[in-house]
């Protein structure tokens, strides 16, 4: 069994602990036999449909999302359809906000997304920083939480209907207005909560891993359990931290 | 009389809180004259009749301070906050616990440097480096370079500006200035095979292509060139060369500056310290130092508290390393590793203000040369979980791994798994670093840091 992952632009784009993400992966694939082929996909190198069972892209600073963006609008209509035909796709703040249709900074200029989620993000005045708690239903009757780290400017809006990762517990989330976080389209799922997310959030980590191994081999696997205690303990932490602090300018 | 009474009344509250056991009672007084009166800092400043010199930078602030003061001591009397309280708050106190100082001294926490230099005024700033650090506090490392460039266009043109021109972002905000004084390294045998995981400021200022190095020492420092030609390194005014890093105990190199070229040692190790020695030695000779002042301040220098220090606990040592951000991490990290590095370490992470809210920086760190060579690590602090985190997914397996929140409980375990003779080497974060070190005090181990300042 195996999987491959492209990682889009890692030079450009690793500002929260991207790779701790990506060393997640890794291990919990390596853990259960699973090889992990890990490529990265730079500025200028095309994507090639069906070739990666799983996207990720992180988030950067203004200035490398901007070298990047227009890239990523050339690879835009691939990325799209492989979605479409069950890649699973993690989106981290910056790389969040770049999945949507468009990003308004504070001139009105807009940096143009590639609508493969249903979202638009707007700049505003001050940064939502600090400690944020998810109640996520990603798979119908199993609810889960998801503790994590967010600071952005951007106030990302889903579209009518669109679904979220999560609902906000603690935390500003994707406006700090109507209580959502994130956004998820099939296997594609964005959000602002770096920390980095899945250390300290396995369960997600090995929701994707499936998703990418039920695009490769055409039906979900069951995974094996992994000894977690370590992460659990995290993630009770981080989520006493988003409980007193979090959501708060 | 007004001042004079707001002084009177900030010194005592700081008397107070060191009678209070509430630590140094370096920041109260300053705080309080800063609430009475926001221009008093500005005011007192003003009437050292040598004038002030602040030192800004993500990382080696009070190290290059340090330094500079081993070289000036002798010659002036200065009012420094060498504790560290580097808000406008602590250089207040600092003015206000020495009255008849004839040169301020400040190291200036990099997000606050806009302000403090507006007040002060000073005739000289040092500016060492700009690390993407505590990103949920101080925002994008362009925005402080911006605030920067600003601030230096405030400054008196007479002004005297150090610069560390090994920084893209640095070299940018201070060209086209006159009375700069550009400083860097120059030793390709020492550099780096290739830019760290979290380098910053690696592509160019025009063109966004990433900078090709000649020679990368520390992050994204270094001897940097845009492959299409719109920006390189300036030509340097100071430099280190025939560098020598003698492990864990030194450094060595010839500084060679304006005034002469002279062979220098300073008690501390690691590239990272050249750079501080570097950025030092300009200040104090743009502040009239001479040569043979330099060379006899590094001479007797030794560490700033919890930086890189020893303390003897019974027949074993502490090696105390502060880590705050990726790039210092990265180099304590290589530091450490230069003899294979340590088999156990214990490591720290606590995330109040002072240490950043928000952890996800130490999974920018490089840690894994030294995972690889550890056999036990014990992590401590509040946040103590991301740390075993971090090192099991870096390839530790858990069961080598020992979570021990309380960080005395920690320090106790990681001396009783250190043999007699042997050194425990520590790696804490900014308020762990102070708690492992007041335990030290209250166990007669090393004295309060307010105590060794005086």
């Amino acid at each position: 069994m195996k999987i491959v992952v492209g990682h889009l632009y890692p030079d450009y784009l690793n500002i929260y602990a991207d790779r701790g993400n990506i060393a997640v992966l890794e291990r919990r694939a390596a853990w259960r036999g699973i090889d992990f082929d890990y490529r990265t996909i730079g500025l200028g190198e095309p994507v090639r449909a069906g070739e990666h069972d799983l996207y990720y892209v992180g988030g950067g600073q203004d200035r490398e999302q901007a070298l990047i963006a227009p890239d990523l609008v050339s690879k835009g209509e691939v990325l799209r359809e492989e979605v479409a035909q069950g890649a699973a796709f993690l989106a981290v703040c910056g790389g969040y906000q770049l999945l949507g249709r468009f990003y308004r900074n504070r001139s009105g200029a807009e940096l143009p997304g590639i609508g493969l989620l249903p979202h638009h993000t707007i700049a505003g005045e001050r940064r939502m920083i600090g400690d944020v708690l998810l109640e996520c239903e990603v798979e119908p009757g199993d609810r889960r939480t998801l503790a994590g780290f967010e600071n952005h400017a951007g106030r990302t809006y889903l579209d009518e209907g669109a679904a979220p990762l999560g609902r906000v517990l603690a935390g500003f989330g994707n406006n700090g207005d109507d209580g959502l976080e994130g956004s998820r389209v099939g296997g594609a799922i964005g959000t602002y909560l770096h920390g980095p997310l899945l250390p300290r959030n396995p369960w997600l980590a090995d929701w994707l891993i499936a998703k990418a191994l039920s695009r490769r081999l055409g039906e979900t696997p069951e995974l094996d359990e992994l000894p977690d205690d370590f992460e659990r303990s995290a993630q009770l932490v981080s989520a006493e931290r988003a409980r007193a602090r979090g959501g708060r300018f | 009389m007004r001042l004079q009474f707001e002084i009177a009344l900030a010194r005592a509250a700081g008397r107070l809180s060191r009678l209070a056991g509430r630590g140094g009672g370096t920041t109260i007084p300053g705080k309080i004259l800063a609430t009475l009166d926001p221009d008093a800092v500005g005011t007192l400043a003003r009437r050292l009749p040598q004038g002030s010199a602040l030192i800004s930078a993500t990382n080696g602030k009070t190290t290059t301070a340090a330094i500079v003061a081993e070289i000036l001591g002798d010659r002036v009397r200065l009012a420094h906050n060498r504790a560290g309280a580097n808000l406008v708050s602590g250089v207040a106190s600092a003015l206000l616990s020495a009255p008849d100082a004839e040169l301020g001294l400040f190291e200036v926490d990099e997000g606050a440097f806009p302000d403090v230099a507006g007040r002060v005024r000073p005739q000289a700033v040092a500016l060492g480096n700009l690390f993407r650090d505590q990103l949920d506090r101080y925002g994008e490392l362009e925005l402080v370079a911006e605030r920067w460039r600003s601030a230096l266009a405030e400054l008196d043109p007479a002004a005297g500006v150090i610069v560390n021109a090994d920084d893209p972002l640095l070299a940018d905000i201070s060209r086209g200035r006159a009375n700069v004084v550009r400083f860097g390294l120059d030793d390709p045998r020492v550099a780096r095979e290739r830019l760290p995981h979290a380098a910053d400021s690696k592509y160019c200022r025009i063109c966004g292509a990433p900078y090709v190095y000649r020679a990368a020492y520390v992050g994204h420092l270094g001897d940097y060139a845009c492959p299409n030609g719109h920006d390189r390194r300036p030509p340097l005014d100071v430099t280190a060369s025939t560098i020598e890093l003698n492990g864990l105990e030194s450094v060595s190199f010839d500084l060679v500056s304006p005034e002469g070229t002279r062979r220098l040692s300073l008690a501390l190790p690691g590239l990272y310290n050249v750079y501080n020695a570097v950025a030092a030695a300009s200040l104090a000779t743009a502040l009239g130092a001479s040569l043979d002042e330099v060379e006899a301040g590094f001479t007797t220098f030794r560490a700033a508290f919890g930086r890189f220090e020893r303390i003897p606990a019974g027949d074993k040592t502490v090696l105390l390393l502060l880590i705050k951000n990726p790039a210092g991490a990265n180099e304590v990290v290589r530091t450490i590793g230069v003899d294979g590095g340590p088999r156990l370490a214990l490591l720290a992470l606590n995330d109040n203000i002072a240490d950043g809210r928000d952890v996800s920086w130490i999974w920018d760190v490089d840690f894994e040369p030294l995972a690889a060579g550890l056999d036990q690590l014990v992590v401590t602090g509040e946040r103590a979980h991301e740390l075993a985190l971090r090192f099991k997914y870096g390839g530790v397996p858990p069961e080598r791994i020992e979570v021990v929140p309380d960080l005395e409980r920690a320090l106790d375990r990681g001396l009783d798994l250190t043999a007699s003779g042997d050194e425990l080497v520590v790696l804490p974060t900014y308020t762990a670093m102070l708690a492992l070190r007041r335990i030290a005090v209250d166990r007669g181990l090393v004295r309060p840091y307010w105590e060794e300042a005086a």
